[in-house]
């Protein structure tokens, strides 16, 4: 069954709180040379066949409801 | 005047903001996120908490509830709606105002006294304060940082759209230390703090915050 992919993620200039901490936090995992994290969301629709007319709809609901765009972006895509 | 209590699966604040309405001298009327109509209220408030368990973002899926269709028309035909702390998130993410609203700073859930300065006093929430006048109230929020596009930024306190503002301290890493700001008409109010928390000697910070329950009946009688 296909599934489409809705990335949603801070907008690059809005500061991210979540994202810097998991950032603070990695060097005392041991792991450096990391210069940057930003956290984001990921939806995972299931749909049984993907139209044209599906993936509009689900941009929509991405535009007004997965994603505040005021302070993220999204994209959408098909995963096989 | 009859004010409108909103309550969301999750709220916290429902019962302290209708006490507030009636110590405010108008009537409080419960309203069910799932109710269909409004029940002849003249203003509404948003109270605060965590409606719909801030699932997905804080207030994005109370936006479309029943309830919120017919606040946000009667909010864009010019009724007063106040929204504090979730009821804010909730009134940006129905675009009702601008910008948006992000977990803190310091990314700790913060509990304290603030206080802030009345900046605009014309609002219907806010007459019953003189411009500039201090008040401290209590403040709890984790997710009350307040962000906007320059621009944006530069409207609001250009037309005095900011109603309150952050003093001495800036609890959230809010822009400009805003606390409130009010939509282009003003009868659309958002507010981090917790004025309702504030209107009796018994409890909390004293009684600064009875004025955004008061401010209905002044101008009912201006």
């Amino acid at each position: 069954m296909p599934r489409v992919v809705v990335d949603v993620m801070p907008k690059p200039e809005i500061l991210d709180p979540q994202g810097k901490a998991v950032l603070g936090a990695l060097p005392r995992l041991g792991l450096t040379g990391i210069s940057d994290v930003r956290q984001g969301k990921r939806f995972e629709l299931e749909v049984a066949e993907v139209t044209d007319e599906l993936l509009a709809e689900i941009e929509k609901i991405a535009d007004t409801f997965l994603a505040n765009t005021v302070i993220e972006n999204y994209v959408v895509r098909v995963e096989q | 005047m009859k004010v409108g209590v909103v309550t969301f699966p999750g709220t916290l604040d429902d019962v302290d903001a209708a006490r507030a309405v009636r110590l405010g001298g108008n009537d409080a009327i419960p309203l069910w996120h799932g109710d269909h109509d409004l029940k002849g209220v003249d203003a509404v408030v948003l109270p605060g908490g965590f409606s719909y368990g801030d699932y997905l973002r804080c207030g994005a899926i109370s936006r479309f509830s029943p309830v919120m269709a017919e606040v946000i028309e009667a909010a864009q035909k010019g009724m007063p709606v106040l929204g504090i702390c979730n009821g804010f998130q909730i009134l940006v993410e129905s675009h009702l105002l601008p910008g948006g609203l992000l977990r803190n700073d310091h990314l700790k859930f913060v509990c304290r006294d603030q206080k802030l300065r009345i900046e605009n006093a014309s609002t219907p929430w806010t007459s019953a304060y003189a411009q500039g006048q201090e008040i401290v109230v209590p403040l709890k929020n984790g997710e009350g940082q307040y962000v906007a596009d320059a621009e944006t930024i530069a409207r609001l306190e250009g037309e005095g759209r900011v109603v309150a503002r952050y003093l001495e301290v800036n609890p959230n890493g809010s822009i400009n230390d805003i606390a409130g700001i009010c939509n282009e008409r003003g009868n659309v109010v958002g507010l981090m703090p917790h004025p309702e928390h504030g209107v009796e000697e018994l409890t909390g910070s004293g009684t600064d915050g009875l004025g955004f329950f008061s401010s209905l009946v002044e101008q009912a009688f201006a």
